[in-house]
């Protein structure tokens, strides 16, 4: 019974394997925080080229190892991967779109946006160090706001995620308590709390949980109505999460002294920036095996950068790359990709 | 009847000689096929543990043998440890075998001994049914249901009772999660009753009529038949049952990852969030990169379910035939 069920869905998904596989002209793999944006990306440009992307999201990791060994045309990443590493591999990073994590709560009377934070009490709160709504810190940020005495449950990313990456990279330039102790990675010895698979099961247990915080990608609390928390920047003036906020992030980044594209916006110093803000990475061989899907892929980046992949990303939560990096991340394509001849593939 | 004898009176009789030589070449060409799907499953298996033990070996070199009780697994400083994983697996899987045990004798006997005969086929139909239901849709339910019930209803009361007892206490302390150990042995429990339950039928169905017979003829009760006639008469395949079910929840992976709490911290709680072997790899897994000490620390993970599974197994069939003499 049990065998003939397995046998079943493995001969179905292997159709579905086939089927793709044969309208695919360049594939990709990797993170799933920017898949939403690269699958419409990739329907939108089939119906204008013909050319069909596969796009699978198994993860950041996942995206790099398969690049590493060349399985798939491009690797998607949300952490960049170090300078020595790049070099090694003979892969070019580059920004595609940029995203933002947001903290979300479950407490009774509290609405959406309402709750102020700091970095440091949410990093005192994710250490275990402060364990009821009514502590005196939460209290002294939202005077007139009535909390319960209940105990904060914090909520984590159980399965390694770009999204964990982006949060602890926030809570360790904040906390220096979280830095020493905890630190940042795709997963991390989280000293208190739960963890739940995906942005869905943070989002689960969050609505489950009375007392529950927990940190999603924007994209995923704005399609949900999640109630989400304002957060204190590095200027001191608290943020309600919003694409401009965002914008003004990506927009205080020091793109012109980032190596490799790698430019951080976390905890950034404009007035306005919501401090969890990061670029999501793509990678791509500066040694093709095969030139005419790395020209593809290219141009698809191209394309996507564009007016048309600019709204769709929008229309996504996400934030585009301002144009200057765009551009320089175009003169990159030309000069750092080369065919086994040496000359520019694009 | 009357068909076929006509059928083999008009048919002509084949010469015995020709019908040696289809076997002569057919026979040799059987027995390898034969030999080689034997083969086949050691080869298979062989080469399973073997790779498995060499992506984690660079692990355990790195750590010594220190990584089986090291109680740590932190991604940042790369210090790996396998002590947190081993104990959840273990504890989890106690659990779920605890809970399940009496719930699988209860059924089973009824089904066996007390039940109406209108009743035994669709009880028997359902309890078949839960173990056809895909691990996933029991890590759903876990997490849409039962956690929420148990944070709600079952944890708050415990902890404010049971919790202020010293000793037997810590067995029920921490912040009302939800998820975590207690809570992924239940859903274990439900995911293995079927096996043991069907196993125990099974068993108690063998038991000779006569025998029971026997012991109600001398006046018996139900209960006493049971005790004294069908259960030791079982106990052998019983005790196979119940290793079966405990190795089925050793290797649960999806149910548990959902409900488990999936926390690296050693806890006598049964409320505390905590990891099985097979649930840090199912999340840690796809962004473990090529060639990093994570990596080959989840092959060795991998590796050390695979002898815990394999001492289970062994113990179970030690145990049956040990009874059996």
């Amino acid at each position: 019974m049990k065998l003939t069920t397995a046998l079943g869905a493995f001969a179905v998904t292997g159709m579905l394997f086939a089927g793709s596989a044969q309208a695919a002209d360049f594939t990709g793999a990797g993170a799933s925080f920017p898949a939403p944006v690269y699958q419409a990306w990739g329907m939108k440009y089939k119906e204008k080229t013909g050319n069909a992307l596969n796009y699978q999201s198994i993860g950041s990791g996942g995206g790099q190892n398969q690049i590493i060994n060349r399985t798939v045309d491009f690797g998607a990443s949300d952490a960049t991967v170090p300078a020595e590493k790049l070099a090694a591999n003979k892969l070019l990073q580059f920004p595609t779109v940029i995203g933002s994590v947001v903290a979300t709560v479950n407490v009774e009377g509290i609405a959406t946006n309402q709750l102020k934070l700091t970095g440091p009490v949410l990093a005192d709160i994710y250490l275990g160090k402060i364990t009821k709504w009514d502590d005196k810190a939460i209290a002294d940020l939202n005077p007139g706001v009535k909390l319960p005495s209940q105990a904060i449950v914090p909520v984590y990313r159980s399965d390694a995620s770009g999204t964990t990456a982006i949060f602890t990279s926030y809570l360790s330039a904040v906390s220096p308590e979280w830095k020493s102790k905890v630190g940042s990675a795709t997963s991390v010895q989280w000293p208190a709390g739960a963890g739940a698979k995906g942005n869905e099961g943070v989002t689960g247990n969050v609505k489950n949980t009375k007392g529950g915080v927990g940190y999603v990608e924007f994209i995923y609390a704005a399609a949900n109505n999640l109630v989400v928390t304002q957060l204190q920047n590095r200027a001191g003036k608290f943020v309600v999460p919003e694409t401009k906020a965002f914008e003004a992030a990506a927009a205080a980044a020091d793109w012109d002294n980032a190596k490799d594209f790698a430019a951080s916006m976390i905890d950034a110093p404009a007035e306005t920036a919501w401090p969890i803000v990061s670029p999501t990475y793509v990678l791509l061989p500066k040694d093709p095996k095969n030139v005419e899907t790395s020209r593809v892929t290219m141009q698809f980046f191209s394309w996507a950068y564009g007016k048309e992949g600019r709204e769709m990303a929008e229309k996504l939560h996400y934030i585009p790359l301002p144009e200057a990096v765009v551009k320089r991340v175009e003169e990159a394509f030309k000069k750092e990709i080369l065919t086994p001849e040496g000359k520019p593939v694009l | 009847m009357e068909a076929t004898m006509d059928g083999l009176g008009s048919a002509p009789v084949e010469p015995i000689s020709k019908a040696k030589g289809t076997g002569r070449i057919a026979d040799p060409i059987f027995v390898a096929l034969l030999w080689g799907s034997g083969i086949f499953v050691l080869i298979l298996l062989g080469l399973i543990i073997a790779e498995l033990f060499q992506g984690g070996l660079p692990a355990l070199q790195h750590f010594g043998l220190e990584f089986i009780w090291t109680a740590s697994w932190n991604p940042v400083t790369e210090n790996y440890g396998a002590l947190v994983m081993i104990y959840g697996t273990l504890f989890s899987a106690v659990i779920a075998v605890v809970v399940a045990l009496p719930l699988s004798f209860g059924i089973a006997f009824f089904l066996t001994e007390i039940a109406p005969q209108r009743l035994k086929q669709p009880i028997g139909v359902a309890v078949q049914l839960l173990a056809a239901v895909p691990s996933i849709i029991y890590g759903m339910w876990g997490f849409f249901v039962i956690v929420p019930l148990m944070a709600a209803y079952v944890q708050p009361p415990l902890i404010d009772t049971l919790g202020q007892l010293p000793l037997l206490g810590l067995l029920f302390q921490g912040p009302p999660l939800g998820s975590g150990m207690l809570t992924a042995g239940l859903i274990l429990a439900v995911m293995i009753l079927p096996f043991i339950t069907a196993m125990f039928v099974e068993t108690l169905e063998s038991v000779p009529p006569m025998l029971k017979e026997s012991a109600y003829g001398v006046g018996a009760t139900t209960y006493e038949v049971y005790k004294n006639v069908s259960v030791p008469y079982g106990r052998t395949a019983m005790v196979g049952a119940i290793m079966l079910g405990l190795g089925r929840a050793l290797g649960e992976t999806m149910a548990v990852t959902f409900v488990i709490g999936n926390a690296t911290r050693l806890s006598a709680s049964l409320f505390a969030p905590g990891a099985t072997i097979a649930s840090a790899i199912a999340n840690e897994f796809p962004e473990a990169q090529l060639g990093s000490l994570k990596l080959t620390s989840l092959l060795q993970l991998g590796f050390i379910l695979f002898v815990i599974s394999f001492i289970v197994l062994a113990l179970s069939r030690a145990l049956v035939r040990s009874r059996m003499d």
